[in-house]
């Protein structure tokens, strides 16, 4: 019998082969889901969930917000600005008592590192990161991983670009173990300032020639500037690094092959890609999104059929 | 373990014959109509009954395959994960008939999961169950078949499998008792 190996989802470096595989399998199921007429099903109807945002979020927050409701379960937000954190009271306090209005999975995002895992140890809920710091966006690597699959069948072999900031990017992270797992050889791209010193010890390609990078690839994740993580100057100025690093129709007409092309957004657009390529049919920035909360639904639901009935 | 068979191919094949032709003795005109095969093993027995049924009134049937995992009421009471299955109705079922097709009706639980699961595509006109097996004596829901192909009592430990083969000649109804 199919099993996840784990009651949280803190990041793709604890998932394994088969955990991600089911993922996907139970998300093909939600896809079909969420585009029927009526797009809700009452499986998590007595689960309550609680989103645990403490850091901005667009669509990270709406579509887990999405996935929750379109399962049935019971959905409380929370938003760290105006909280009771701002009075010193500490983040397990904060959630403990969140958990005191009886919520079975929290889903929380984390200016810190390790603060998703930090709450697993310390609180009596299924938790899943949705991003903390620049450590893990799993989520995220997951949904992007599931949409190369719908548009290139096997990602075994396969060639994958994540280019521009490594440095800061949770995301990159998160593509780099899931990418791995799934057997597709991982390249990394972008100014030197950007790329972490020993990532090439994750098993990793690490260039700085964008061109060449590009004709190696069959698929590339173009990552955000990540201008609020960035306390110091990275690069001259972001006319530079566009021309540098930023992709645009001239330069993959000089390619030799169409590449799909991944954003995890939000997107600087004219800055790490230009608006022509990131709505041509090479991009599935918005299969991303679609495919967003069919993966997220199929988390929760993996999560939830592991909490025994009270 | 001692298997009993409860139909051979031949008495297979006869019944899926008189089901179809009670199925057109109801509706006749089929174009209104849509064929629902349960997962995961009612589907096996609809794609039969599908074939019979369009090679004896050259009609065009629709046809669709619903799993209802995610209607169960048996979510996190049972050990491992409730694996879905494929769900195939690329049609609104609005005003259409629409008849769910399964291989054993036992505790009626399946057939209450798919009345909530196929309101997803629409408000069906109305809404009628055949089953290959119908076990009786053995209901937790209020829920009763209009179509039958054979009606058995067997015991609650008992089993009864349904083996669809590439050739149906060698397809049959076992009961299992273990």
């Amino acid at each position: 019998m199919k099993e996840f190996s784990s009651n949280h989802l803190l990041g793709i470096k604890d998932l394994s082969f088969d955990d991600i595989k089911l993922i996907f399998d139970i998300a093909e199921n939600f896809k079909e889901v969420i585009n029927r007429p009526i797009k809700k099903v009452p499986t998590l109807r007595d689960i309550s969930v609680a989103n645990l945002f403490f850091e901005n979020s667009t669509r990270t927050k709406l579509s887990f917000e999405l996935a929750e409701k379109r399962l049935s379960a019971e959905v409380l937000n929370f938003s760290s600005l105006g909280s009771s954190l701002s009075k010193g009271e500490t983040l397990v306090d904060t959630v403990n008592n969140i958990l005191a209005m009886k919520v079975d999975i929290v889903v929380v995002r984390h200016p810190d590192a390790g603060a998703a895992s930090f709450l697993s140890q310390n609180v009596n809920a299924s938790v899943i990161n949705a991003g903390d710091g620049s450590h893990e966006h799993p989520t995220q690597a997951l949904l992007d991983a599931f949409s190369i699959i719908e548009k290139i069948k096997d990602i075994k072999g396969k060639n994958i670009l994540l280019l521009g900031d490594i440095k800061h990017s949770r995301v990159a992270l998160s593509n780099i173990f899931c990418l791995q797992k799934l057997g597709a050889n991982v390249r990394v791209c972008g100014p030197p300032t950007l790329i972490p010193k020993n990532i090439s010890d994750l098993g990793v390609e690490v260039s700085f020639d964008l061109h060449d990078s590009l004709n190696w690839c069959d698929v590339v994740n173009v990552l955000r500037i990540q201008l609020e993580r960035q306390n110091l100057k990275f690069f001259p100025s972001l006319r530079e690094y566009t021309m540098m690093y930023g992709i645009n129709r001239e330069i993959l007409d000089k390619i030799s092959k169409e590449i799909l092309i991944l954003h995890p957004g939000p997107i600087n657009r004219g800055v790490e890609i230009t608006s022509d390529v990131a709505d041509s049919n090479q991009s599935i920035i918005l299969d991303q999104v679609e495919n967003g909360v069919a993966i997220r639904m199929a988390i929760l639901y993996l999560l939830a059929s592991k909490i025994k009935i009270s | 373990m001692k298997n009993k068979i409860i139909l051979n191919p031949k008495e297979l094949s006869i019944i899926i014959d008189r089901l179809c032709y009670e199925l057109i003795e109801n509706h006749s005109d089929f174009s209104h109509t849509i064929l629902i095969g349960l997962q995961p093993r009612g589907v096996l027995f609809a794609n039969r009954l599908i074939t019979k049924l369009k090679k004896i009134t050259s009609q065009d049937i629709k046809f669709g395959e619903l799993d209802t995992t995610f209607f169960r009421d048996d979510f996190r009471r049972k050990k491992g994960i409730l694996t879905p299955h494929e769900t195939n109705i690329n049609f609104n079922i609005e005003d259409f008939k629409v008849i769910f097709i399964d291989d054993v009706l036992f505790t009626g639980r399946t057939i209450r999961s798919a009345l909530d699961a196929i309101g997803s595509f629409g408000r069906a006109s109305s809404i009628e169950l055949l089953v290959l097996i119908n076990r009786r004596f053995s209901r937790e829901i209020p829920i009763e078949p209009k179509y039958i192909g054979k009606s058995i009592d067997v015991f609650e430990n008992e089993h009864v499998i349904v083996n669809w083969r590439e050739d149906d000649k060698e397809s049959n109804v076992v009961l299992l008792n273990n």
